[in-house]
Protein backbone atom coordinates (compact mmCIF):
# COMPACT_ATOMS: atom_id res chain seq x y z
CA UNK A 1 0.00 0.00 0.00
CA UNK A 2 2.79 2.60 0.81
CA UNK A 3 4.64 1.87 -2.46
CA UNK A 4 1.30 2.68 -4.28
CA UNK A 5 0.97 5.46 -2.11
CA UNK A 6 4.06 7.08 -3.17
CA UNK A 7 3.93 6.00 -7.00
CA UNK A 8 0.27 7.72 -6.91
CA UNK A 9 2.11 10.90 -5.36
CA UNK A 10 4.71 10.84 -7.74
CA UNK A 11 2.17 10.64 -10.49
CA UNK A 12 0.40 13.69 -9.37
CA UNK A 13 3.31 15.43 -8.85
CA UNK A 14 4.12 14.61 -12.07
CA UNK A 15 0.87 14.95 -13.93
CA UNK A 16 1.07 18.43 -12.12
CA UNK A 17 4.23 19.71 -13.26
CA UNK A 18 3.42 18.67 -16.85
CA UNK A 19 -0.23 19.94 -17.02
CA UNK A 20 -0.61 23.28 -14.76
CA UNK A 21 1.49 25.22 -17.43
CA UNK A 22 3.27 26.81 -15.00
CA UNK A 23 6.71 27.81 -15.96
CA UNK A 24 8.62 24.68 -14.17
CA UNK A 25 6.19 22.55 -15.44
CA UNK A 26 6.65 24.26 -19.53
CA UNK A 27 10.56 23.95 -19.07
CA UNK A 28 10.69 20.61 -17.59
CA UNK A 29 8.08 19.60 -20.90
CA UNK A 30 10.71 21.02 -23.26
CA UNK A 31 13.64 19.62 -21.63
CA UNK A 32 12.04 16.14 -21.83
CA UNK A 33 11.58 16.78 -25.29
CA UNK A 34 15.36 18.04 -25.98
CA UNK A 35 16.11 14.55 -24.06
CA UNK A 36 14.33 12.34 -26.73
CA UNK A 37 15.34 14.55 -29.61
CA UNK A 38 18.98 14.02 -28.08
CA UNK A 39 18.47 10.44 -28.03
CA UNK A 40 17.25 10.34 -31.38
CA UNK A 41 20.04 12.07 -32.39
CA UNK A 42 22.51 9.28 -30.98
CA UNK A 43 22.18 6.81 -33.95
CA UNK A 44 22.19 9.24 -36.90
CA UNK A 45 25.40 10.94 -35.07
CA UNK A 46 27.15 7.66 -35.13
CA UNK A 47 26.02 6.68 -39.22
CA UNK A 48 27.54 10.25 -39.75
CA UNK A 49 30.55 9.96 -37.71
CA UNK A 50 31.33 6.47 -39.28
CA UNK A 51 30.96 7.77 -42.62
CA UNK A 52 33.12 10.60 -42.15
CA UNK A 53 35.72 8.75 -40.15
CA UNK A 54 36.09 6.05 -42.90
CA UNK A 55 35.78 8.62 -46.09
CA UNK A 56 38.54 11.19 -44.87
CA UNK A 57 40.68 8.33 -43.74
CA UNK A 58 40.00 6.06 -46.37
CA UNK A 59 39.97 8.33 -49.66
CA UNK A 60 43.60 9.88 -49.10
CA UNK A 61 44.94 6.68 -49.04
CA UNK A 62 42.95 5.38 -52.06
CA UNK A 63 44.02 8.34 -54.20
CA UNK A 64 47.44 7.91 -53.11
CA UNK A 65 47.46 4.57 -54.53
CA UNK A 66 45.32 5.07 -57.66
CA UNK A 67 41.66 4.76 -57.94
CA UNK A 68 42.56 2.12 -60.90
CA UNK A 69 45.62 0.58 -59.34
CA UNK A 70 43.51 -0.11 -56.36
CA UNK A 71 40.14 -1.17 -57.03
CA UNK A 72 41.65 -3.40 -60.37
CA UNK A 73 45.09 -3.78 -59.59
CA UNK A 74 44.71 -7.82 -58.17
CA UNK A 75 48.13 -7.64 -56.67
CA UNK A 76 47.84 -7.21 -53.30
CA UNK A 77 51.58 -7.05 -51.27
CA UNK A 78 51.50 -4.75 -48.62
CA UNK A 79 55.16 -5.84 -47.59
CA UNK A 80 57.10 -5.52 -50.90
CA UNK A 81 59.83 -2.95 -51.91
CA UNK A 82 57.92 -0.97 -53.74
CA UNK A 83 54.50 -2.08 -51.78
CA UNK A 84 51.23 -3.28 -54.53
CA UNK A 85 47.66 -2.80 -52.97
CA UNK A 86 45.30 -3.87 -55.65
CA UNK A 87 42.07 -5.56 -53.59
CA UNK A 88 40.48 -6.50 -56.91
CA UNK A 89 41.02 -10.03 -55.55
CA UNK A 90 39.20 -9.37 -52.21
CA UNK A 91 36.45 -7.69 -54.31
CA UNK A 92 35.66 -10.61 -56.38
CA UNK A 93 36.21 -12.54 -53.59
CA UNK A 94 33.62 -10.99 -51.63
CA UNK A 95 30.85 -11.32 -54.63
CA UNK A 96 31.22 -14.85 -55.20
CA UNK A 97 31.00 -15.48 -51.43
CA UNK A 98 27.80 -13.65 -51.79
CA UNK A 99 26.71 -14.79 -55.10
CA UNK A 100 27.32 -18.08 -53.56
CA UNK A 101 25.41 -17.57 -50.28
CA UNK A 102 22.54 -16.27 -52.48
CA UNK A 103 22.65 -19.31 -54.92
CA UNK A 104 22.73 -21.75 -51.62
CA UNK A 105 20.53 -19.46 -49.13
CA UNK A 106 18.09 -17.72 -51.21
CA UNK A 107 16.07 -20.18 -52.39
CA UNK A 108 16.40 -22.80 -49.54
CA UNK A 109 15.13 -19.58 -47.45
CA UNK A 110 11.97 -18.42 -49.95
CA UNK A 111 10.93 -22.14 -49.97
CA UNK A 112 10.98 -22.41 -46.64
CA UNK A 113 9.10 -19.13 -45.86
CA UNK A 114 6.05 -20.33 -48.71
CA UNK A 115 6.25 -23.17 -46.56
CA UNK A 116 6.08 -21.84 -43.52
CA UNK A 117 3.52 -19.06 -43.91
CA UNK A 118 0.97 -21.52 -46.14
CA UNK A 119 1.73 -24.68 -46.05
CA UNK A 120 3.14 -25.55 -42.41
CA UNK A 121 0.04 -26.61 -40.15
CA UNK A 122 -0.24 -24.80 -37.22
CA UNK A 123 0.69 -27.26 -34.55
CA UNK A 124 3.93 -27.62 -36.85
CA UNK A 125 4.77 -23.92 -37.23
CA UNK A 126 5.09 -23.61 -33.17
CA UNK A 127 8.00 -26.44 -33.44
CA UNK A 128 9.39 -24.87 -36.62
CA UNK A 129 10.26 -21.38 -36.22
CA UNK A 130 11.88 -21.00 -33.04
CA UNK A 131 14.70 -22.68 -34.29
CA UNK A 132 14.66 -20.64 -37.22
CA UNK A 133 14.74 -17.33 -35.20
CA UNK A 134 17.18 -18.98 -32.95
CA UNK A 135 19.92 -19.30 -36.11
CA UNK A 136 19.97 -15.62 -35.99
CA UNK A 137 21.34 -15.39 -32.66
CA UNK A 138 23.86 -17.77 -32.85
CA UNK A 139 27.18 -16.04 -32.54
CA UNK A 140 29.28 -15.87 -36.17
CA UNK A 141 32.30 -17.91 -34.53
CA UNK A 142 30.06 -20.46 -33.80
CA UNK A 143 29.42 -20.69 -37.64
CA UNK A 144 32.84 -20.36 -38.11
CA UNK A 145 33.93 -23.61 -35.64
CA UNK A 146 31.03 -25.33 -37.54
CA UNK A 147 32.28 -24.70 -41.25
CA UNK A 148 35.88 -25.97 -39.74
CA UNK A 149 34.88 -29.06 -38.29
CA UNK A 150 32.27 -30.19 -40.13
CA UNK A 151 32.24 -28.18 -43.83
CA UNK A 152 35.66 -27.68 -44.09
CA UNK A 153 36.32 -31.85 -43.82
CA UNK A 154 33.68 -32.76 -45.90
CA UNK A 155 34.64 -30.26 -48.76
CA UNK A 156 38.15 -32.04 -48.59
CA UNK A 157 36.71 -35.59 -48.86
CA UNK A 158 34.36 -34.95 -51.60
CA UNK A 159 35.48 -32.47 -53.80
CA UNK A 160 39.52 -32.72 -52.79
CA UNK A 161 41.74 -29.43 -52.64
CA UNK A 162 41.95 -27.91 -48.98
CA UNK A 163 38.59 -27.44 -48.06
CA UNK A 164 38.98 -23.89 -47.17
CA UNK A 165 37.10 -22.67 -50.36
CA UNK A 166 34.54 -20.42 -51.86
CA UNK A 167 32.34 -23.03 -51.86
CA UNK A 168 32.51 -23.89 -48.11
CA UNK A 169 31.85 -20.34 -47.15
CA UNK A 170 28.71 -19.86 -49.66
CA UNK A 171 27.64 -23.07 -47.61
CA UNK A 172 28.39 -21.52 -44.37
CA UNK A 173 26.64 -18.23 -45.23
CA UNK A 174 24.19 -19.20 -47.22
CA UNK A 175 22.86 -21.11 -43.79
CA UNK A 176 23.54 -17.74 -41.89
CA UNK A 177 21.17 -15.58 -44.37
CA UNK A 178 18.22 -17.90 -43.94
CA UNK A 179 16.91 -16.70 -40.61
CA UNK A 180 16.85 -13.58 -42.17
CA UNK A 181 15.77 -14.52 -45.43
CA UNK A 182 12.88 -16.61 -43.97
CA UNK A 183 11.94 -14.68 -40.81
CA UNK A 184 10.99 -11.72 -43.00
CA UNK A 185 9.53 -13.37 -46.33
CA UNK A 186 6.86 -15.16 -43.85
CA UNK A 187 5.65 -11.68 -42.14
CA UNK A 188 5.68 -10.65 -45.74
CA UNK A 189 3.30 -13.28 -46.51
CA UNK A 190 1.47 -13.52 -43.43
CA UNK A 191 0.60 -9.77 -44.34
CA UNK A 192 -0.93 -10.22 -47.33
CA UNK A 193 -4.90 -9.60 -47.30
CA UNK A 194 -6.30 -13.77 -47.38
CA UNK A 195 -9.08 -11.77 -49.45
CA UNK A 196 -7.00 -12.33 -51.99
CA UNK A 197 -6.25 -15.59 -51.57
CA UNK A 198 -10.08 -16.25 -51.41
CA UNK A 199 -10.34 -14.81 -54.58
CA UNK A 200 -7.88 -16.60 -56.11
CA UNK A 201 -9.48 -19.98 -54.89
CA UNK A 202 -13.10 -18.64 -55.76
CA UNK A 203 -12.04 -18.81 -59.18
CA UNK A 204 -11.26 -22.26 -59.13
CA UNK A 205 -7.23 -22.23 -58.11
CA UNK A 206 -6.04 -24.94 -56.02
CA UNK A 207 -4.19 -23.83 -52.88
CA UNK A 208 -0.82 -24.22 -54.48
CA UNK A 209 -1.82 -22.21 -57.73
CA UNK A 210 -3.22 -19.51 -55.07
CA UNK A 211 -0.23 -18.90 -53.27
CA UNK A 212 2.34 -19.58 -56.07
CA UNK A 213 0.51 -17.03 -58.51
CA UNK A 214 -1.27 -14.20 -56.22
CA UNK A 215 0.09 -14.26 -52.83
CA UNK A 216 3.96 -15.04 -53.66
CA UNK A 217 3.44 -12.13 -55.99
CA UNK A 218 1.93 -9.78 -53.44
CA UNK A 219 4.16 -10.18 -51.34
CA UNK A 220 7.30 -10.16 -53.72
CA UNK A 221 8.62 -6.59 -52.13
CA UNK A 222 8.58 -7.65 -48.58
CA UNK A 223 10.42 -10.83 -50.29
CA UNK A 224 13.08 -9.11 -52.23
CA UNK A 225 13.77 -6.71 -49.20
CA UNK A 226 14.75 -9.83 -46.99
CA UNK A 227 16.74 -10.90 -50.02
CA UNK A 228 18.29 -7.55 -49.98
CA UNK A 229 19.40 -7.84 -46.21
CA UNK A 230 20.30 -10.96 -46.38
CA UNK A 231 22.88 -9.82 -48.89
CA UNK A 232 23.95 -7.17 -46.79
CA UNK A 233 24.78 -9.94 -43.85
CA UNK A 234 26.50 -12.10 -46.42
CA UNK A 235 29.17 -9.47 -47.81
CA UNK A 236 29.43 -8.17 -44.33
CA UNK A 237 30.33 -10.82 -42.27
CA UNK A 238 33.72 -11.25 -41.69
CA UNK A 239 34.45 -14.10 -38.03
CA UNK A 240 32.69 -16.83 -39.95
CA UNK A 241 34.58 -16.32 -43.20
CA UNK A 242 38.00 -15.82 -42.40
CA UNK A 243 38.32 -19.47 -40.31
CA UNK A 244 37.33 -21.30 -43.56
CA UNK A 245 38.24 -19.78 -46.44
CA UNK A 246 42.11 -19.90 -46.41
CA UNK A 247 42.60 -16.55 -46.95
CA UNK A 248 45.34 -15.97 -49.80
CA UNK A 249 44.60 -12.85 -51.17
CA UNK A 250 44.56 -14.47 -54.96
CA UNK A 251 41.71 -14.26 -57.32
CA UNK A 252 39.93 -17.93 -56.93
CA UNK A 253 40.09 -19.55 -60.30
CA UNK A 254 37.11 -22.38 -59.42
CA UNK A 255 34.67 -22.89 -56.39
CA UNK A 256 37.04 -25.25 -54.77
CA UNK A 257 40.09 -22.25 -54.41
CA UNK A 258 40.48 -20.42 -51.18
CA UNK A 259 39.59 -16.98 -51.17
CA UNK A 260 39.75 -13.51 -49.16
CA UNK A 261 37.21 -11.23 -48.53
CA UNK A 262 37.38 -7.39 -48.05
CA UNK A 263 36.55 -7.84 -44.27
CA UNK A 264 38.96 -10.48 -43.96
CA UNK A 265 41.57 -8.42 -45.56
CA UNK A 266 40.68 -5.90 -42.73
CA UNK A 267 40.58 -8.20 -39.61
CA UNK A 268 43.28 -10.22 -40.87
CA UNK A 269 46.01 -7.57 -41.48
CA UNK A 270 44.77 -4.87 -39.29
CA UNK A 271 46.59 -5.54 -36.29
CA UNK A 272 50.25 -5.21 -37.44
CA UNK A 273 49.24 -2.65 -40.60
CA UNK A 274 50.74 0.59 -40.47
CA UNK A 275 51.02 4.07 -42.85
CA UNK A 276 49.84 3.63 -45.87
CA UNK A 277 49.17 -0.19 -45.70
CA UNK A 278 46.98 0.87 -42.50
CA UNK A 279 45.57 3.43 -44.61
CA UNK A 280 44.89 1.08 -47.56
CA UNK A 281 42.78 -1.63 -45.04
CA UNK A 282 40.49 1.29 -44.18
CA UNK A 283 40.51 2.21 -47.84
CA UNK A 284 39.10 -1.62 -48.14
CA UNK A 285 36.89 -0.42 -45.49
CA UNK A 286 35.25 1.81 -47.68
CA UNK A 287 34.81 -0.01 -50.48
CA UNK A 288 32.82 -2.44 -48.06
CA UNK A 289 31.02 0.35 -47.16
CA UNK A 290 29.24 1.51 -50.56
CA UNK A 291 28.55 -1.93 -50.90
CA UNK A 292 26.61 -2.04 -48.21
CA UNK A 293 25.46 1.58 -49.16
CA UNK A 294 24.17 0.71 -52.30
CA UNK A 295 22.66 -2.27 -50.79
CA UNK A 296 20.71 0.09 -48.37
CA UNK A 297 19.52 2.39 -51.19
CA UNK A 298 17.82 -0.66 -52.96
CA UNK A 299 16.40 -1.65 -49.57
CA UNK A 300 15.01 1.29 -49.26
CA UNK A 301 13.79 2.25 -52.99
CA UNK A 302 12.01 -1.16 -53.23
CA UNK A 303 9.97 -0.68 -49.36
CA UNK A 304 9.63 2.85 -50.53
CA UNK A 305 7.72 1.53 -53.46
CA UNK A 306 5.94 -0.40 -51.26
CA UNK A 307 4.51 1.92 -48.91
CA UNK A 308 3.14 4.17 -51.83
CA UNK A 309 1.40 1.53 -53.67
CA UNK B 1 -41.42 -28.79 -61.40
CA UNK B 2 -38.01 -28.96 -63.05
CA UNK B 3 -35.07 -30.09 -61.32
CA UNK B 4 -33.60 -26.83 -58.94
CA UNK B 5 -29.58 -25.53 -59.75
CA UNK B 6 -28.84 -26.03 -56.37
CA UNK B 7 -30.53 -27.73 -53.84
CA UNK B 8 -29.73 -27.77 -50.24
CA UNK B 9 -30.83 -31.09 -47.64
CA UNK B 10 -30.24 -31.20 -43.97
CA UNK B 11 -27.96 -28.47 -43.78
CA UNK B 12 -26.43 -28.32 -40.34
CA UNK B 13 -23.18 -26.10 -39.78
CA UNK B 14 -20.83 -25.59 -36.60
CA UNK B 15 -18.38 -23.52 -36.01
CA UNK B 16 -16.39 -25.47 -33.32
CA UNK B 17 -19.39 -25.72 -30.84
CA UNK B 18 -21.28 -22.84 -32.53
CA UNK B 19 -24.32 -23.85 -34.71
CA UNK B 20 -24.11 -21.39 -37.09
CA UNK B 21 -26.90 -23.36 -39.59
CA UNK B 22 -30.10 -25.07 -38.38
CA UNK B 23 -31.95 -27.74 -40.82
CA UNK B 24 -31.21 -25.87 -43.59
CA UNK B 25 -33.56 -26.81 -46.56
CA UNK B 26 -33.49 -24.71 -49.77
CA UNK B 27 -33.70 -24.68 -53.53
CA UNK B 28 -33.23 -22.49 -56.07
CA UNK B 29 -34.16 -22.42 -58.87
CA UNK B 30 -31.73 -21.72 -62.29
CA UNK B 31 -32.14 -18.06 -64.11
CA UNK B 32 -33.61 -16.47 -61.25
CA UNK B 33 -32.31 -14.06 -58.58
CA UNK B 34 -32.42 -15.61 -55.00
CA UNK B 35 -32.08 -12.80 -51.91
CA UNK B 36 -30.94 -13.96 -48.66
CA UNK B 37 -31.99 -11.48 -45.71
CA UNK B 38 -31.92 -11.42 -41.91
CA UNK B 39 -29.86 -9.61 -39.46
CA UNK B 40 -26.10 -9.68 -38.78
CA UNK B 41 -25.10 -13.39 -37.55
CA UNK B 42 -28.24 -15.21 -38.95
CA UNK B 43 -26.64 -17.31 -41.17
CA UNK B 44 -27.07 -16.33 -44.52
CA UNK B 45 -23.83 -15.46 -45.52
CA UNK B 46 -22.43 -19.25 -44.02
CA UNK B 47 -25.25 -20.91 -46.22
CA UNK B 48 -23.92 -18.89 -49.32
CA UNK B 49 -20.50 -19.85 -48.74
CA UNK B 50 -21.10 -23.22 -48.59
CA UNK B 51 -22.42 -23.63 -51.79
CA UNK B 52 -18.84 -22.67 -53.24
CA UNK B 53 -17.00 -24.40 -50.60
CA UNK B 54 -15.71 -21.71 -49.14
CA UNK B 55 -16.70 -22.72 -45.62
CA UNK B 56 -13.60 -25.07 -46.31
CA UNK B 57 -11.16 -22.84 -45.49
CA UNK B 58 -12.50 -21.71 -42.02
CA UNK B 59 -10.92 -24.05 -39.51
CA UNK B 60 -13.26 -25.65 -37.25
CA UNK B 61 -16.14 -25.68 -39.86
CA UNK B 62 -18.36 -28.77 -40.10
CA UNK B 63 -21.18 -29.20 -42.66
CA UNK B 64 -23.52 -31.99 -42.56
CA UNK B 65 -26.75 -32.70 -45.08
CA UNK B 66 -26.69 -32.79 -48.83
CA UNK B 67 -25.95 -29.73 -51.23
CA UNK B 68 -25.96 -30.64 -54.81
CA UNK B 69 -25.58 -28.74 -58.30
CA UNK B 70 -27.70 -30.08 -61.07
CA UNK B 71 -28.21 -33.20 -59.04
CA UNK B 72 -24.88 -33.60 -58.21
CA UNK B 73 -23.31 -33.95 -54.58
CA UNK B 74 -21.04 -31.16 -54.03
CA UNK B 75 -19.28 -32.38 -51.36
CA UNK B 76 -18.59 -35.37 -52.71
CA UNK B 77 -18.72 -36.05 -55.80
CA UNK B 78 -17.63 -33.01 -57.62
CA UNK B 79 -13.81 -31.82 -57.88
CA UNK B 80 -13.33 -28.65 -55.22
CA UNK B 81 -11.91 -26.67 -58.61
CA UNK B 82 -14.69 -27.69 -60.73
CA UNK B 83 -16.90 -26.45 -58.29
CA UNK B 84 -16.07 -23.21 -58.10
CA UNK B 85 -15.33 -22.93 -61.75
CA UNK B 86 -19.46 -23.29 -61.89
CA UNK B 87 -20.53 -21.56 -59.22
CA UNK B 88 -18.86 -18.33 -58.87
CA UNK B 89 -18.28 -15.69 -56.18
CA UNK B 90 -18.30 -12.00 -55.68
CA UNK B 91 -17.19 -11.00 -52.23
CA UNK B 92 -18.73 -8.17 -50.22
CA UNK B 93 -15.25 -6.08 -50.25
CA UNK B 94 -13.87 -5.92 -54.50
CA UNK B 95 -10.49 -7.91 -53.76
CA UNK B 96 -9.07 -8.04 -56.96
CA UNK B 97 -5.39 -9.04 -56.99
CA UNK B 98 -2.37 -6.64 -57.02
CA UNK B 99 -1.78 -6.63 -60.64
CA UNK B 100 -3.17 -5.56 -63.88
CA UNK B 101 -7.29 -5.40 -65.34
CA UNK B 102 -6.34 -7.72 -67.38
CA UNK B 103 -4.85 -10.22 -65.33
CA UNK B 104 -7.42 -10.12 -63.28
CA UNK B 105 -9.95 -11.26 -65.79
CA UNK B 106 -7.40 -13.73 -67.47
CA UNK B 107 -6.93 -15.01 -63.88
CA UNK B 108 -9.56 -17.50 -63.90
CA UNK B 109 -9.08 -18.84 -67.76
CA UNK B 110 -5.75 -19.21 -67.00
CA UNK B 111 -6.24 -21.24 -64.24
CA UNK B 112 -8.67 -23.30 -66.41
CA UNK B 113 -5.75 -23.56 -69.10
CA UNK B 114 -7.04 -21.07 -71.75
CA UNK B 115 -3.36 -19.82 -72.57
CA UNK B 116 -3.92 -18.22 -76.22
CA UNK B 117 -3.87 -14.72 -75.79
CA UNK B 118 -6.68 -14.12 -78.48
CA UNK B 119 -8.52 -16.19 -76.61
CA UNK B 120 -8.10 -14.44 -73.69
CA UNK B 121 -8.64 -10.91 -75.23
CA UNK B 122 -11.57 -12.22 -76.30
CA UNK B 123 -12.84 -13.04 -72.70
CA UNK B 124 -11.75 -9.95 -70.99
CA UNK B 125 -13.12 -8.04 -73.76
CA UNK B 126 -16.70 -9.63 -73.62
CA UNK B 127 -16.43 -10.21 -69.36
CA UNK B 128 -15.43 -6.13 -69.17
CA UNK B 129 -18.56 -5.24 -71.15
CA UNK B 130 -20.74 -8.18 -69.43
CA UNK B 131 -19.90 -6.09 -66.44
CA UNK B 132 -20.93 -2.48 -67.53
CA UNK B 133 -17.10 -1.80 -67.16
CA UNK B 134 -15.51 -2.17 -70.47
CA UNK B 135 -15.59 1.99 -71.40
CA UNK B 136 -13.86 2.48 -68.19
CA UNK B 137 -11.25 -0.13 -68.34
CA UNK B 138 -10.57 -0.43 -71.98
CA UNK B 139 -8.29 2.30 -72.23
CA UNK B 140 -6.69 1.16 -68.97
CA UNK B 141 -6.51 -2.52 -69.17
CA UNK B 142 -2.93 -2.65 -68.34
CA UNK B 143 -2.97 -0.24 -65.32
CA UNK B 144 -3.06 -1.66 -61.80
CA UNK B 145 -6.66 -2.93 -60.79
CA UNK B 146 -6.06 -1.20 -57.57
CA UNK B 147 -6.04 2.00 -59.27
CA UNK B 148 -9.78 2.24 -59.85
CA UNK B 149 -12.25 3.26 -57.37
CA UNK B 150 -14.40 0.96 -55.08
CA UNK B 151 -17.50 0.96 -57.46
CA UNK B 152 -15.68 -0.25 -60.19
CA UNK B 153 -13.55 -2.23 -58.66
CA UNK B 154 -16.32 -4.34 -57.61
CA UNK B 155 -17.74 -4.35 -61.34
CA UNK B 156 -14.30 -6.00 -62.45
CA UNK B 157 -14.42 -8.32 -59.68
CA UNK B 158 -17.99 -9.21 -60.84
CA UNK B 159 -16.12 -9.28 -64.76
CA UNK B 160 -13.44 -11.79 -63.42
CA UNK B 161 -16.06 -14.03 -61.72
CA UNK B 162 -17.70 -14.22 -65.09
CA UNK B 163 -14.46 -14.93 -67.32
CA UNK B 164 -14.93 -18.83 -65.83
CA UNK B 165 -18.14 -18.51 -67.39
CA UNK B 166 -19.75 -19.78 -64.27
CA UNK B 167 -23.64 -21.31 -64.21
CA UNK B 168 -23.87 -19.64 -60.71
CA UNK B 169 -23.51 -16.40 -59.35
CA UNK B 170 -22.88 -15.81 -55.17
CA UNK B 171 -22.84 -12.55 -54.37
CA UNK B 172 -22.01 -11.84 -50.45
CA UNK B 173 -23.43 -8.02 -49.79
CA UNK B 174 -21.09 -6.99 -53.04
CA UNK B 175 -22.75 -3.63 -52.65
CA UNK B 176 -22.14 -2.58 -48.82
CA UNK B 177 -19.08 -1.34 -49.41
CA UNK B 178 -20.21 0.98 -51.99
CA UNK B 179 -22.09 4.31 -52.82
CA UNK B 180 -25.44 4.43 -54.25
CA UNK B 181 -24.95 5.22 -57.71
CA UNK B 182 -22.76 2.34 -58.47
CA UNK B 183 -25.15 0.39 -55.98
CA UNK B 184 -27.44 1.05 -58.56
CA UNK B 185 -25.34 0.16 -61.11
CA UNK B 186 -24.55 -3.12 -59.49
CA UNK B 187 -28.05 -4.07 -59.13
CA UNK B 188 -29.22 -3.24 -62.69
CA UNK B 189 -26.02 -5.66 -63.69
CA UNK B 190 -27.08 -8.22 -61.18
CA UNK B 191 -30.85 -8.00 -63.41
CA UNK B 192 -28.70 -8.30 -66.42
CA UNK B 193 -26.96 -11.15 -65.69
CA UNK B 194 -30.16 -13.18 -64.56
CA UNK B 195 -31.12 -13.82 -68.01
CA UNK B 196 -28.00 -16.02 -68.75
CA UNK B 197 -27.22 -16.71 -64.72
CA UNK B 198 -28.32 -18.41 -61.71
CA UNK B 199 -27.66 -15.77 -58.84
CA UNK B 200 -27.86 -15.91 -55.45
CA UNK B 201 -27.34 -12.88 -52.92
CA UNK B 202 -26.84 -11.99 -49.70
CA UNK B 203 -28.04 -8.61 -48.70
CA UNK B 204 -28.68 -6.39 -45.58
CA UNK B 205 -30.51 -4.17 -47.83
CA UNK B 206 -34.39 -4.69 -48.15
CA UNK B 207 -35.36 -2.58 -51.28
CA UNK B 208 -32.33 -4.04 -52.82
CA UNK B 209 -33.87 -7.51 -52.08
CA UNK B 210 -37.45 -5.97 -53.14
CA UNK B 211 -35.73 -4.26 -56.12
CA UNK B 212 -34.12 -7.75 -58.18
CA UNK B 213 -34.81 -10.66 -56.69
CA UNK B 214 -37.10 -13.35 -57.14
CA UNK B 215 -37.20 -14.64 -54.44
CA UNK B 216 -36.41 -14.20 -51.36
CA UNK B 217 -35.14 -16.31 -48.23
CA UNK B 218 -35.62 -14.44 -44.11
CA UNK B 219 -33.09 -16.11 -42.09
CA UNK B 220 -32.93 -15.54 -37.88
CA UNK B 221 -30.52 -17.10 -35.95
CA UNK B 222 -29.29 -20.06 -38.42
CA UNK B 223 -32.68 -21.04 -39.69
CA UNK B 224 -35.08 -20.25 -42.57
CA UNK B 225 -38.20 -18.54 -40.75
CA UNK B 226 -39.45 -18.40 -44.34
CA UNK B 227 -38.83 -18.70 -48.44
CA UNK B 228 -41.01 -17.50 -50.57
CA UNK B 229 -41.41 -15.08 -54.00
CA UNK B 230 -40.22 -11.84 -53.38
CA UNK B 231 -43.41 -10.38 -53.49
CA UNK B 232 -45.20 -12.27 -51.40
CA UNK B 233 -42.28 -12.04 -48.34
CA UNK B 234 -42.48 -7.99 -48.71
CA UNK B 235 -46.33 -8.04 -49.08
CA UNK B 236 -47.80 -10.88 -47.11
CA UNK B 237 -46.06 -12.65 -44.88
CA UNK B 238 -47.24 -16.03 -43.48
CA UNK B 239 -44.35 -15.60 -40.41
CA UNK B 240 -44.63 -13.23 -37.82
CA UNK B 241 -40.56 -12.91 -37.81
CA UNK B 242 -40.75 -11.80 -41.12
CA UNK B 243 -43.00 -9.42 -40.99
CA UNK B 244 -41.25 -7.44 -37.86
CA UNK B 245 -38.46 -7.76 -39.57
CA UNK B 246 -39.60 -6.19 -43.13
CA UNK B 247 -41.44 -3.91 -40.79
CA UNK B 248 -38.16 -2.87 -39.43
CA UNK B 249 -38.90 -3.58 -35.72
CA UNK B 250 -35.72 -5.34 -35.42
CA UNK B 251 -32.59 -6.27 -36.77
Amino acid sequence: MIITDTENTAAKVLTKELHCGNKSGRILEKGMKALFFLCACVSVAAVVVICVFMFAKGCPAIAKIGVKEFLLGSDWSPRNVPASYGIFPMIVGSLYCTAGAIIIGVPIGLMTAVFMAKFCPKKLFKWLMPPINLLAGIPSIVYGFFGMVVVVPLIRNVFGGTGNSVLTVSIILGIMILPTIVGMSVSALQAVPDSYYEGAVALGATHERAVATVVFPAAKSGILASVILAVGRAIGETMAVIMIAGNSPIIPESMLDGVRTLTGNIVIEMSYAEGLHYDALIGTGVVLFVFILLLNLCFNLITGRKDKG
Amino acid sequence: MTQPKLQVKNCDLFYGDFQALKNIDLEIQEKEITAFIGPSGCGKSTLLKSLNRMNDLVEGCKITGEFTLDGVNIYKDMEITELRKRVGMVFQKPNLFPMSIYDNIAYGPRTHGIKKKAELDEIVETTLKQACVWDETKDRLKKSALGMSGGQQQRICIARALAVKPEVLLMDEPTSALDPISTIKIEELASELKKNYTIVIVTHNMQQATRISDKTAFFLHGEIVEFDDTHTIFSNPKEHKTLEYITGRFG
